[in-house]
Protein backbone atom coordinates (compact mmCIF):
# COMPACT_ATOMS: atom_id res chain seq x y z
CA UNK A 1 0.00 0.00 0.00
CA UNK A 2 1.35 3.18 -0.91
CA UNK A 3 1.50 5.93 2.26
CA UNK A 4 -0.39 9.27 -0.02
CA UNK A 5 0.79 12.27 1.10
CA UNK A 6 -1.88 13.32 -0.26
CA UNK A 7 -2.29 14.21 -4.04
CA UNK A 8 -5.68 13.30 -4.85
CA UNK A 9 -7.57 14.07 -7.85
CA UNK A 10 -8.64 17.58 -6.72
CA UNK A 11 -5.17 18.51 -6.46
CA UNK A 12 -3.46 20.27 -3.14
CA UNK A 13 -2.81 18.96 -0.14
CA UNK A 14 -5.81 17.59 2.71
CA UNK A 15 -6.09 16.55 5.81
CA UNK A 16 -6.23 13.15 7.27
CA UNK A 17 -9.92 12.84 9.46
CA UNK A 18 -9.94 9.13 9.61
CA UNK A 19 -7.46 6.50 9.74
CA UNK A 20 -7.74 2.65 9.57
CA UNK A 21 -5.02 0.40 11.22
CA UNK A 22 -7.38 -2.26 11.59
CA UNK A 23 -5.49 -5.55 12.12
CA UNK A 24 -8.68 -7.87 11.92
CA UNK A 25 -12.23 -7.32 12.48
CA UNK A 26 -14.10 -10.45 13.40
CA UNK A 27 -17.60 -11.50 13.51
CA UNK A 28 -17.57 -14.43 16.50
CA UNK A 29 -14.52 -16.72 14.84
CA UNK A 30 -15.18 -15.54 11.65
CA UNK A 31 -12.63 -12.94 10.21
CA UNK A 32 -14.24 -10.67 7.97
CA UNK A 33 -11.29 -7.93 7.79
CA UNK A 34 -7.99 -7.91 7.86
CA UNK A 35 -4.72 -5.18 7.36
CA UNK A 36 -6.82 -2.15 6.13
CA UNK A 37 -4.27 0.39 6.51
CA UNK A 38 -6.18 3.46 5.10
CA UNK A 39 -6.39 7.35 5.94
CA UNK A 40 -9.29 9.39 4.84
CA UNK A 41 -9.08 12.67 3.43
CA UNK A 42 -11.11 15.33 5.09
CA UNK A 43 -13.93 17.08 2.21
CA UNK A 44 -13.22 14.60 0.14
CA UNK A 45 -15.73 11.95 -0.97
CA UNK A 46 -14.08 8.62 -1.34
CA UNK A 47 -15.85 5.21 -2.41
CA UNK A 48 -15.35 1.83 -1.40
CA UNK A 49 -16.09 -0.94 -4.00
CA UNK A 50 -15.25 -4.11 -4.59
CA UNK A 51 -17.89 -7.35 -4.45
CA UNK A 52 -20.09 -8.24 -1.98
CA UNK A 53 -18.66 -9.54 0.89
CA UNK A 54 -15.13 -8.04 0.98
CA UNK A 55 -16.41 -6.05 3.83
CA UNK A 56 -16.39 -2.45 2.98
CA UNK A 57 -19.72 -2.11 4.59
CA UNK A 58 -18.08 -3.52 7.71
CA UNK A 59 -15.69 -1.41 7.62
CA UNK A 60 -17.67 2.07 7.14
CA UNK A 61 -19.78 0.31 10.49
CA UNK A 62 -16.40 0.24 12.11
CA UNK A 63 -15.85 4.62 11.77
CA UNK A 64 -18.70 5.15 13.27
CA UNK A 65 -18.80 2.03 15.89
CA UNK A 66 -22.10 0.22 14.45
CA UNK A 67 -20.52 -2.93 14.80
CA UNK A 68 -21.19 -2.32 18.68
CA UNK A 69 -24.43 -3.79 18.44
CA UNK A 70 -23.53 -6.74 16.58
CA UNK A 71 -23.11 -9.37 19.10
CA UNK A 72 -19.41 -11.33 19.17
CA UNK A 73 -18.00 -8.77 16.65
CA UNK A 74 -14.42 -7.99 17.78
CA UNK A 75 -11.85 -5.47 16.18
CA UNK A 76 -8.05 -5.64 16.69
CA UNK A 77 -6.47 -2.53 15.66
CA UNK A 78 -7.13 0.73 16.03
CA UNK A 79 -9.23 3.51 13.87
CA UNK A 80 -8.28 7.14 14.41
CA UNK A 81 -10.70 9.88 14.11
CA UNK A 82 -9.10 13.29 14.50
CA UNK A 83 -5.95 11.38 15.57
CA UNK A 84 -7.62 9.82 18.51
CA UNK A 85 -8.20 6.00 18.41
CA UNK A 86 -12.51 5.91 18.76
CA UNK A 87 -11.82 2.34 20.69
CA UNK A 88 -10.11 3.77 23.14
CA UNK A 89 -11.95 3.44 26.64
CA UNK A 90 -12.44 7.16 26.98
CA UNK A 91 -14.53 7.51 23.76
CA UNK A 92 -17.93 7.41 23.88
CA UNK A 93 -19.42 5.63 21.09
CA UNK A 94 -22.41 8.16 21.20
CA UNK A 95 -20.21 11.14 21.39
CA UNK A 96 -18.79 9.75 18.58
CA UNK A 97 -21.65 8.96 16.09
CA UNK A 98 -22.61 12.49 16.82
CA UNK A 99 -20.01 13.50 15.34
CA UNK A 100 -19.95 10.51 12.58
CA UNK A 101 -23.05 10.38 10.96
CA UNK A 102 -24.64 7.80 8.44
CA UNK A 103 -26.98 7.08 5.70
CA UNK A 104 -28.45 3.67 5.44
CA UNK A 105 -28.79 1.40 2.07
CA UNK A 106 -32.97 1.49 2.60
CA UNK A 107 -34.25 5.13 3.40
CA UNK A 108 -35.30 4.85 7.21
CA UNK A 109 -37.49 8.07 7.76
CA UNK A 110 -38.61 8.20 11.71
CA UNK A 111 -42.68 7.51 12.58
CA UNK A 112 -42.93 11.26 12.73
CA UNK A 113 -43.11 14.22 11.07
CA UNK A 114 -40.61 15.53 8.50
CA UNK A 115 -39.93 17.99 10.69
CA UNK A 116 -39.51 15.95 13.55
CA UNK A 117 -37.14 13.60 11.89
CA UNK A 118 -34.65 16.45 11.58
CA UNK A 119 -35.66 17.67 15.04
CA UNK A 120 -35.05 14.87 17.07
CA UNK A 121 -30.96 14.63 16.32
CA UNK A 122 -30.19 18.09 17.44
CA UNK A 123 -32.27 18.11 20.33
CA UNK A 124 -31.45 14.75 21.57
CA UNK A 125 -28.21 16.26 21.32
CA UNK A 126 -28.72 19.37 23.27
CA UNK A 127 -28.73 22.42 20.30
CA UNK A 128 -30.01 25.26 21.99
CA UNK A 129 -30.55 27.93 18.70
CA UNK A 130 -33.22 28.15 17.00
CA UNK A 131 -34.77 24.47 15.78
CA UNK A 132 -36.81 25.93 12.88
CA UNK A 133 -33.46 27.54 10.98
CA UNK A 134 -31.63 24.50 11.59
CA UNK A 135 -34.63 22.30 10.04
CA UNK A 136 -34.61 24.61 7.05
CA UNK A 137 -31.27 24.55 6.70
CA UNK A 138 -30.50 21.03 6.79
CA UNK A 139 -32.96 20.45 4.24
CA UNK A 140 -31.77 22.67 1.96
CA UNK A 141 -28.49 21.53 2.30
CA UNK A 142 -30.12 18.38 1.36
CA UNK A 143 -31.98 19.46 -1.54
CA UNK A 144 -35.46 19.07 -0.39
CA UNK A 145 -36.70 22.27 1.05
CA UNK A 146 -38.87 23.28 -1.99
CA UNK A 147 -40.26 19.78 -1.99
CA UNK A 148 -41.45 19.22 1.41
CA UNK A 149 -41.44 23.54 2.96
CA UNK A 150 -45.57 22.92 2.73
CA UNK A 151 -46.04 20.30 4.22
CA UNK A 152 -43.48 19.87 7.10
CA UNK A 153 -46.00 18.74 9.63
CA UNK A 154 -46.84 15.43 7.34
CA UNK A 155 -45.08 12.28 8.22
CA UNK A 156 -42.08 11.36 7.14
CA UNK A 157 -42.94 8.43 5.52
CA UNK A 158 -45.14 10.03 3.35
CA UNK A 159 -42.75 10.66 1.26
CA UNK A 160 -41.30 8.97 -1.89
CA UNK A 161 -38.24 6.70 -1.80
CA UNK A 162 -35.90 9.58 -3.53
CA UNK A 163 -37.27 12.19 -0.91
CA UNK A 164 -37.07 9.55 1.81
CA UNK A 165 -33.09 9.38 1.48
CA UNK A 166 -32.62 13.00 1.04
CA UNK A 167 -34.50 13.50 4.62
CA UNK A 168 -32.37 10.82 5.70
CA UNK A 169 -29.42 12.80 4.41
CA UNK A 170 -30.93 16.10 6.36
CA UNK A 171 -31.28 14.54 9.63
CA UNK A 172 -28.10 12.98 9.85
CA UNK A 173 -26.44 16.36 8.46
CA UNK A 174 -28.92 18.15 11.19
CA UNK A 175 -26.20 17.02 14.01
CA UNK A 176 -23.95 19.10 12.27
CA UNK A 177 -21.45 16.03 12.07
CA UNK A 178 -17.45 16.09 10.71
CA UNK A 179 -18.28 12.42 8.66
CA UNK A 180 -21.03 11.35 6.90
CA UNK A 181 -21.15 7.42 5.94
CA UNK A 182 -22.85 6.33 2.90
CA UNK A 183 -23.87 1.99 3.07
CA UNK A 184 -25.17 2.20 -0.57
CA UNK A 185 -27.14 5.01 -0.08
CA UNK A 186 -29.23 4.69 -4.23
CA UNK A 187 -28.99 1.34 -4.12
CA UNK A 188 -33.17 0.82 -3.21
CA UNK A 189 -33.91 4.22 -5.60
CA UNK A 190 -34.73 4.68 -8.95
CA UNK A 191 -32.25 6.75 -11.58
CA UNK A 192 -33.55 9.73 -11.42
CA UNK A 193 -33.29 9.64 -7.36
CA UNK A 194 -29.88 8.77 -7.37
CA UNK A 195 -28.74 11.53 -9.89
CA UNK A 196 -30.21 14.24 -7.66
CA UNK A 197 -28.34 12.39 -4.19
CA UNK A 198 -25.11 11.99 -6.08
CA UNK A 199 -25.59 16.24 -7.12
CA UNK A 200 -26.60 16.40 -3.76
CA UNK A 201 -23.42 14.76 -2.32
CA UNK A 202 -21.33 17.04 -4.47
CA UNK A 203 -22.93 20.00 -2.48
CA UNK A 204 -22.19 18.74 0.83
CA UNK A 205 -18.34 17.57 -0.39
CA UNK A 206 -17.08 21.74 1.00
CA UNK A 207 -19.09 20.79 4.37
CA UNK A 208 -18.32 17.57 4.92
CA UNK A 209 -16.45 14.45 4.57
CA UNK A 210 -18.30 11.31 3.20
CA UNK A 211 -17.75 7.96 2.73
CA UNK A 212 -19.66 6.18 0.57
CA UNK A 213 -19.93 2.32 0.32
CA UNK A 214 -21.37 1.91 -3.89
CA UNK A 215 -21.86 -1.46 -5.52
CA UNK A 216 -22.47 0.69 -8.23
CA UNK A 217 -18.63 1.58 -10.47
CA UNK A 218 -20.15 4.21 -12.37
CA UNK A 219 -20.99 5.68 -8.99
CA UNK A 220 -18.34 5.81 -7.74
CA UNK A 221 -16.29 7.28 -11.01
CA UNK A 222 -18.58 10.39 -10.88
CA UNK A 223 -18.72 11.24 -7.71
CA UNK A 224 -15.52 10.50 -5.37
CA UNK A 225 -12.31 11.66 -5.21
CA UNK A 226 -10.56 8.64 -4.16
CA UNK A 227 -11.61 4.87 -4.17
CA UNK A 228 -11.15 1.94 -2.32
CA UNK A 229 -11.15 -1.06 -3.73
CA UNK A 230 -11.73 -4.41 -1.35
CA UNK A 231 -11.64 -7.82 -2.20
CA UNK A 232 -12.61 -11.40 -0.95
CA UNK A 233 -9.86 -14.34 -0.25
CA UNK A 234 -10.32 -17.05 1.76
CA UNK A 235 -8.05 -16.85 5.53
CA UNK A 236 -8.50 -19.10 8.21
CA UNK A 237 -11.47 -20.79 6.50
CA UNK A 238 -13.45 -17.58 6.38
CA UNK A 239 -14.18 -15.16 3.30
CA UNK A 240 -12.40 -12.46 4.59
CA UNK A 241 -11.97 -8.91 3.15
CA UNK A 242 -8.67 -7.17 2.18
CA UNK A 243 -8.06 -3.61 0.92
CA UNK A 244 -6.87 -3.99 -2.39
CA UNK A 245 -6.10 -0.85 -4.00
CA UNK A 246 -6.40 2.50 -2.57
CA UNK A 247 -6.18 5.89 -5.03
CA UNK A 248 -7.81 9.17 -6.55
CA UNK A 249 -10.47 8.11 -8.71
CA UNK A 250 -8.99 8.60 -12.08
CA UNK A 251 -6.10 5.98 -11.22
CA UNK A 252 -8.36 3.26 -9.72
CA UNK A 253 -10.38 3.70 -13.03
CA UNK A 254 -8.02 4.64 -15.54
CA UNK A 255 -4.43 3.18 -14.46
CA UNK A 256 -4.89 0.98 -11.45
CA UNK A 257 -1.61 -0.54 -10.54
CA UNK A 258 -3.00 -4.25 -9.24
CA UNK A 259 -4.27 -6.54 -11.63
CA UNK A 260 -7.54 -7.70 -9.69
CA UNK A 261 -8.68 -3.82 -9.17
CA UNK A 262 -8.12 -3.77 -13.11
CA UNK A 263 -9.96 -7.14 -13.50
CA UNK A 264 -13.24 -5.49 -11.06
CA UNK A 265 -12.91 -1.87 -12.83
CA UNK A 266 -12.88 -3.27 -16.33
CA UNK A 267 -16.29 -5.46 -15.47
CA UNK A 268 -14.41 -8.96 -15.67
CA UNK A 269 -16.06 -10.20 -12.51
CA UNK A 270 -18.08 -8.65 -9.96
CA UNK B 1 -49.13 -33.59 -27.24
CA UNK B 2 -50.02 -29.80 -26.19
CA UNK B 3 -53.35 -30.97 -26.83
CA UNK B 4 -53.24 -33.26 -23.98
CA UNK B 5 -51.33 -31.14 -21.61
CA UNK B 6 -53.91 -28.56 -22.10
CA UNK B 7 -56.51 -30.81 -21.31
CA UNK B 8 -55.44 -32.02 -17.93
CA UNK B 9 -54.69 -28.11 -17.42
CA UNK B 10 -58.24 -27.34 -18.24
CA UNK B 11 -59.63 -30.28 -15.52
CA UNK B 12 -57.50 -29.51 -12.65
CA UNK B 13 -59.00 -25.57 -13.18
CA UNK B 14 -61.92 -26.96 -12.77
CA UNK B 15 -61.35 -28.81 -10.09
CA UNK B 16 -59.45 -25.93 -8.02
CA UNK B 17 -62.19 -23.56 -9.34
CA UNK B 18 -64.86 -25.42 -7.56
CA UNK B 19 -62.93 -25.82 -4.40
CA UNK B 20 -62.39 -22.31 -4.66
CA UNK B 21 -65.84 -21.63 -4.49
CA UNK B 22 -66.90 -24.14 -2.18
CA UNK B 23 -64.04 -22.70 0.58
CA UNK B 24 -64.98 -18.92 -0.45
CA UNK B 25 -68.98 -20.04 0.94
CA UNK B 26 -67.74 -22.35 3.40
CA UNK B 27 -65.65 -19.40 5.06
CA UNK B 28 -68.67 -16.82 4.35
CA UNK B 29 -71.13 -18.73 6.02
CA UNK B 30 -69.02 -19.45 9.21
CA UNK B 31 -68.08 -15.76 9.84
CA UNK B 32 -71.66 -14.93 9.18
CA UNK B 33 -72.99 -17.39 11.34
CA UNK B 34 -70.50 -16.01 14.34
CA UNK B 35 -71.22 -12.77 14.02
CA UNK B 36 -75.26 -13.41 14.37
CA UNK B 37 -74.36 -15.52 17.23
CA UNK B 38 -72.98 -12.45 19.07
CA UNK B 39 -76.48 -10.73 17.87
CA UNK B 40 -78.17 -13.24 19.24
CA UNK B 41 -76.65 -12.88 22.85
CA UNK B 42 -76.96 -9.55 22.80
CA UNK B 43 -80.37 -9.42 21.47
CA UNK B 44 -81.36 -12.19 23.96
CA UNK B 45 -80.05 -10.19 26.78
CA UNK B 46 -82.22 -6.75 25.92
CA UNK B 47 -84.86 -9.31 25.86
CA UNK B 48 -84.38 -10.96 29.03
CA UNK B 49 -84.04 -7.38 30.71
CA UNK B 50 -86.92 -5.77 28.97
CA UNK B 51 -88.35 -6.19 32.82
CA UNK B 52 -85.79 -4.88 34.44
CA UNK B 53 -85.19 -2.33 32.15
CA UNK B 54 -89.42 -0.53 33.00
CA UNK B 55 -88.88 -1.39 36.49
CA UNK B 56 -85.94 0.57 36.80
CA UNK B 57 -84.87 2.41 34.03
CA UNK B 58 -81.45 4.64 34.19
CA UNK B 59 -81.81 4.25 38.09
CA UNK B 60 -80.49 1.50 37.90
CA UNK B 61 -77.53 2.54 37.31
CA UNK B 62 -77.59 5.44 40.33
CA UNK B 63 -78.67 2.96 42.92
CA UNK B 64 -77.12 0.98 45.68
CA UNK B 65 -79.42 -1.17 47.05
CA UNK B 66 -79.28 -5.21 45.76
CA UNK B 67 -82.48 -6.19 48.17
CA UNK B 68 -84.67 -9.24 46.19
CA UNK B 69 -87.20 -8.13 49.23
CA UNK B 70 -87.71 -4.66 48.89
CA UNK B 71 -90.05 -2.66 46.92
CA UNK B 72 -93.04 -4.16 48.57
CA UNK B 73 -91.38 -7.94 47.69
CA UNK B 74 -91.17 -6.58 44.25
CA UNK B 75 -87.68 -6.32 43.99
CA UNK B 76 -85.38 -3.08 44.42
CA UNK B 77 -81.81 -3.49 42.15
CA UNK B 78 -78.99 -0.90 41.30
CA UNK B 79 -75.56 -1.44 40.36
CA UNK B 80 -73.82 1.47 41.37
CA UNK B 81 -71.08 -0.12 44.18
CA UNK B 82 -70.67 -3.29 41.10
CA UNK B 83 -70.27 -0.60 38.41
CA UNK B 84 -67.51 1.20 40.74
CA UNK B 85 -65.79 -1.78 41.81
CA UNK B 86 -65.57 -2.97 37.84
CA UNK B 87 -64.20 -0.15 37.27
CA UNK B 88 -61.88 0.78 40.14
CA UNK B 89 -60.78 -2.80 40.45
CA UNK B 90 -59.34 -3.11 36.38
CA UNK B 91 -58.00 0.39 36.47
CA UNK B 92 -56.30 -0.63 39.88
CA UNK B 93 -55.07 -4.00 38.13
CA UNK B 94 -53.57 -1.45 34.66
CA UNK B 95 -52.05 0.55 37.02
CA UNK B 96 -50.11 -2.27 38.57
CA UNK B 97 -49.66 -4.83 35.28
CA UNK B 98 -49.10 -1.75 32.88
CA UNK B 99 -45.43 -0.82 33.69
CA UNK B 100 -44.41 -4.32 34.69
CA UNK B 101 -45.44 -5.68 31.44
CA UNK B 102 -44.40 -2.59 29.77
CA UNK B 103 -41.17 -3.24 31.67
CA UNK B 104 -40.94 -6.78 30.84
CA UNK B 105 -41.93 -6.38 27.05
CA UNK B 106 -38.87 -4.01 27.06
CA UNK B 107 -36.74 -6.11 28.38
CA UNK B 108 -37.54 -8.95 25.89
CA UNK B 109 -37.38 -7.31 23.21
CA UNK B 110 -33.84 -5.22 23.60
CA UNK B 111 -30.66 -6.61 23.05
CA UNK B 112 -28.77 -6.28 25.89
CA UNK B 113 -24.79 -6.65 26.06
CA UNK B 114 -24.68 -9.41 28.72
CA UNK B 115 -28.27 -11.14 28.18
CA UNK B 116 -28.24 -13.97 26.66
CA UNK B 117 -31.12 -14.45 24.25
CA UNK B 118 -32.20 -17.81 25.38
CA UNK B 119 -32.67 -16.37 28.67
CA UNK B 120 -35.08 -13.50 27.15
CA UNK B 121 -36.94 -16.47 25.23
CA UNK B 122 -37.20 -18.22 28.21
CA UNK B 123 -38.60 -15.58 30.64
CA UNK B 124 -41.28 -15.06 27.40
CA UNK B 125 -42.42 -18.66 27.80
CA UNK B 126 -42.60 -18.57 31.74
CA UNK B 127 -44.33 -15.16 31.48
CA UNK B 128 -47.21 -16.44 28.85
CA UNK B 129 -47.56 -19.39 31.16
CA UNK B 130 -49.55 -17.15 33.54
CA UNK B 131 -52.23 -17.26 30.67
CA UNK B 132 -52.29 -21.13 31.05
CA UNK B 133 -53.43 -20.80 34.94
CA UNK B 134 -56.96 -21.16 35.21
CA UNK B 135 -58.65 -18.84 37.10
CA UNK B 136 -59.94 -20.21 39.96
CA UNK B 137 -56.80 -20.81 40.80
CA UNK B 138 -55.40 -17.43 40.86
CA UNK B 139 -58.97 -17.36 43.52
CA UNK B 140 -57.59 -19.79 45.82
CA UNK B 141 -54.33 -18.58 45.44
CA UNK B 142 -55.78 -14.80 46.20
CA UNK B 143 -57.30 -16.22 49.71
CA UNK B 144 -54.72 -18.66 50.78
CA UNK B 145 -51.28 -16.70 50.39
CA UNK B 146 -51.92 -13.59 48.97
CA UNK B 147 -54.03 -12.15 51.52
CA UNK B 148 -52.29 -13.33 54.36
CA UNK B 149 -49.46 -12.54 53.40
CA UNK B 150 -50.65 -8.69 52.48
CA UNK B 151 -51.95 -8.15 55.68
CA UNK B 152 -49.01 -6.32 57.20
CA UNK B 153 -48.69 -4.34 54.06
CA UNK B 154 -52.46 -3.15 54.46
CA UNK B 155 -51.99 -2.80 58.03
CA UNK B 156 -48.90 -0.49 57.77
CA UNK B 157 -50.53 1.48 54.79
CA UNK B 158 -53.77 1.95 56.38
CA UNK B 159 -51.37 2.91 60.21
CA UNK B 160 -49.16 5.59 58.31
CA UNK B 161 -51.67 6.71 55.00
CA UNK B 162 -54.89 6.77 56.59
CA UNK B 163 -55.03 10.57 55.31
CA UNK B 164 -55.24 9.23 51.73
CA UNK B 165 -59.12 8.14 50.88
CA UNK B 166 -57.84 4.86 49.58
CA UNK B 167 -56.20 3.37 52.86
CA UNK B 168 -58.55 5.78 55.03
CA UNK B 169 -60.43 2.79 56.36
CA UNK B 170 -59.22 -0.75 58.57
CA UNK B 171 -57.98 -3.22 56.33
CA UNK B 172 -60.51 -6.48 55.75
CA UNK B 173 -59.10 -9.71 54.72
CA UNK B 174 -60.80 -9.65 51.29
CA UNK B 175 -60.73 -6.28 48.95
CA UNK B 176 -60.37 -4.12 46.09
CA UNK B 177 -56.80 -4.31 46.59
CA UNK B 178 -56.38 -7.70 46.45
CA UNK B 179 -58.88 -7.98 43.74
CA UNK B 180 -56.76 -5.03 42.17
CA UNK B 181 -53.62 -7.33 43.07
CA UNK B 182 -55.00 -10.82 41.47
CA UNK B 183 -56.33 -8.92 38.49
CA UNK B 184 -53.06 -7.73 37.73
CA UNK B 185 -51.32 -10.58 37.83
CA UNK B 186 -53.64 -12.01 36.07
CA UNK B 187 -53.74 -9.32 32.99
CA UNK B 188 -49.85 -9.46 32.96
CA UNK B 189 -49.05 -12.42 30.36
CA UNK B 190 -51.77 -10.49 27.97
CA UNK B 191 -50.00 -6.96 28.05
CA UNK B 192 -46.71 -8.49 27.74
CA UNK B 193 -46.91 -10.54 24.55
CA UNK B 194 -48.92 -7.63 22.87
CA UNK B 195 -46.45 -5.70 24.07
CA UNK B 196 -43.85 -7.40 23.13
CA UNK B 197 -44.80 -7.94 19.75
CA UNK B 198 -45.78 -4.37 19.33
CA UNK B 199 -42.21 -3.62 20.69
CA UNK B 200 -40.55 -6.51 17.97
CA UNK B 201 -42.47 -4.86 15.18
CA UNK B 202 -40.51 -2.29 15.08
CA UNK B 203 -38.00 -2.21 11.88
CA UNK B 204 -34.74 -2.72 13.10
CA UNK B 205 -33.77 -0.01 10.69
CA UNK B 206 -35.65 2.53 13.27
CA UNK B 207 -33.20 1.59 15.94
CA UNK B 208 -29.82 2.34 13.90
CA UNK B 209 -31.23 4.99 12.28
CA UNK B 210 -31.05 6.80 15.82
CA UNK B 211 -28.54 5.03 17.38
CA UNK B 212 -26.38 7.00 14.29
CA UNK B 213 -27.62 10.22 15.12
CA UNK B 214 -26.27 9.88 18.48
CA UNK B 215 -28.65 8.86 20.56
CA UNK B 216 -28.33 6.42 23.39
CA UNK B 217 -30.62 3.23 23.98
CA UNK B 218 -32.84 4.97 26.25
CA UNK B 219 -33.48 8.06 23.94
CA UNK B 220 -33.53 5.59 21.31
CA UNK B 221 -36.52 3.68 23.29
CA UNK B 222 -38.33 6.70 24.69
CA UNK B 223 -38.25 9.26 21.36
CA UNK B 224 -38.30 6.06 18.47
CA UNK B 225 -39.18 2.73 19.77
CA UNK B 226 -42.32 3.30 22.30
CA UNK B 227 -43.72 6.17 19.93
CA UNK B 228 -43.50 3.67 16.93
CA UNK B 229 -45.23 0.68 18.82
CA UNK B 230 -47.96 3.39 19.77
CA UNK B 231 -50.91 1.49 18.82
CA UNK B 232 -49.73 -1.99 19.93
CA UNK B 233 -48.76 -0.59 22.68
CA UNK B 234 -52.50 0.93 23.45
CA UNK B 235 -53.82 -2.20 22.29
CA UNK B 236 -52.23 -4.16 24.94
CA UNK B 237 -53.53 -1.85 27.90
CA UNK B 238 -57.24 -2.19 26.21
CA UNK B 239 -57.05 -5.77 25.90
CA UNK B 240 -55.84 -6.24 29.49
CA UNK B 241 -58.55 -3.81 30.80
CA UNK B 242 -61.27 -5.60 28.76
CA UNK B 243 -59.91 -9.04 30.12
CA UNK B 244 -59.95 -7.49 33.96
CA UNK B 245 -62.97 -6.49 33.49
CA UNK B 246 -64.36 -9.29 32.48
CA UNK B 247 -63.11 -11.28 34.96
CA UNK B 248 -65.46 -13.32 37.32
CA UNK B 249 -64.07 -16.27 39.20
CA UNK B 250 -61.10 -15.28 40.94
CA UNK B 251 -62.33 -11.82 41.53
CA UNK B 252 -65.52 -13.08 43.29
CA UNK B 253 -63.74 -14.72 45.52
CA UNK B 254 -61.03 -12.28 46.77
CA UNK B 255 -63.46 -9.04 46.83
CA UNK B 256 -65.63 -9.49 49.55
CA UNK B 257 -68.64 -9.31 47.34
CA UNK B 258 -69.91 -6.01 49.76
CA UNK B 259 -72.93 -4.10 48.20
CA UNK B 260 -71.76 -0.45 49.00
CA UNK B 261 -69.07 2.01 47.89
CA UNK B 262 -66.16 2.39 49.66
CA UNK B 263 -63.62 4.89 48.92
CA UNK B 264 -61.13 2.81 50.67
CA UNK B 265 -59.30 -0.15 49.00
CA UNK B 266 -58.47 -1.80 52.02
CA UNK B 267 -62.11 -2.61 52.04
CA UNK B 268 -64.56 -5.23 50.61
CA UNK B 269 -66.15 -3.96 47.18
CA UNK B 270 -67.86 -5.94 44.41
CA UNK B 271 -67.76 -6.07 40.78
CA UNK B 272 -70.64 -6.64 37.90
CA UNK B 273 -69.20 -9.77 37.27
CA UNK B 274 -69.07 -10.78 41.14
CA UNK B 275 -72.47 -10.49 41.50
CA UNK B 276 -73.48 -12.30 38.46
CA UNK B 277 -71.47 -15.08 39.67
CA UNK B 278 -72.62 -14.76 43.37
CA UNK B 279 -76.47 -14.09 42.29
CA UNK B 280 -77.31 -16.53 39.66
CA UNK B 281 -78.05 -18.80 41.44
CA UNK B 282 -80.90 -17.64 43.89
CA UNK B 283 -82.22 -15.67 41.35
CA UNK B 284 -86.41 -15.77 40.04
CA UNK B 285 -88.62 -13.38 38.51
CA UNK B 286 -87.51 -9.71 38.20
CA UNK B 287 -83.88 -10.54 39.91
CA UNK B 288 -83.04 -12.47 36.72
CA UNK B 289 -84.14 -9.96 34.82
CA UNK B 290 -81.92 -7.47 36.76
CA UNK B 291 -78.47 -9.86 36.46
CA UNK B 292 -79.62 -9.58 32.72
CA UNK B 293 -79.58 -5.84 33.03
CA UNK B 294 -75.74 -5.81 35.01
CA UNK B 295 -74.89 -8.09 32.08
CA UNK B 296 -75.67 -5.66 29.59
CA UNK B 297 -74.17 -3.06 31.06
CA UNK B 298 -71.11 -4.93 31.62
CA UNK B 299 -71.16 -5.56 27.79
CA UNK B 300 -71.60 -1.84 27.08
CA UNK B 301 -68.93 -0.47 29.53
CA UNK B 302 -66.06 -3.43 27.45
CA UNK B 303 -67.78 -2.27 24.23
CA UNK B 304 -67.07 1.71 25.05
CA UNK B 305 -63.38 0.36 26.28
CA UNK B 306 -63.13 -1.39 22.97
CA UNK B 307 -64.62 2.08 20.83
CA UNK B 308 -62.51 4.11 23.16
CA UNK B 309 -59.28 2.11 22.29
CA UNK B 310 -59.86 2.16 18.23
CA UNK B 311 -60.29 6.20 18.72
CA UNK B 312 -57.14 6.23 20.66
CA UNK B 313 -55.21 4.02 17.46
CA UNK B 314 -56.94 5.89 15.07
CA UNK B 315 -56.10 9.47 15.94
CA UNK B 316 -52.45 9.38 14.79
Amino acid sequence: MTAYSMDNSLGGEADVILTSHVKGFYYGPFLALRNIEMKIFKNRITAFIGPSGCGKSTLLRCFNRMNDFVKGARLEGQILFNGRNIFDASVDAVTLRRQIGMVFQKPNPFAKTIYENIAYGPRINGYKGDMDELVEQSLRRAALWDEVKDKLKKPGTSLSGGQQQRLCIARAIAVQPEVVLMDEPCSALDPISTRRIEDLMQELRDLYTIVIVTHNMQQASRVSDMTAFFNVEMREGSRTGELVEYAPTTTIFQSPQKEATQAYVGGRFG
Amino acid sequence: MPEEKTNTFSALTLWVRWVNIGFIYLTCTVSVAVALWVLAIISVLIHDAQAAFHHFGMAFLMSSSWNPLGNNGQGQYGILPQIYGTLVSSWLALLIAVPLGFGVAIFLTERWPLVPPGLQTLLAFLVELLAAIPSVVYGIWGIYVLIPALVPLTMWLHVHFSGIGIFSQPPTRPSMLVAGLVLAIMILPTVTSLAREALAAVPPDLRQGSMALGATRWETLIHIILPTARSGLVGSIMLGLARAMGETMAVAMVIGNSNRINISILQPASTIPSLLANQFAEASGLQVSALMYAAFILLIITLLTNIFAEVLIGRH
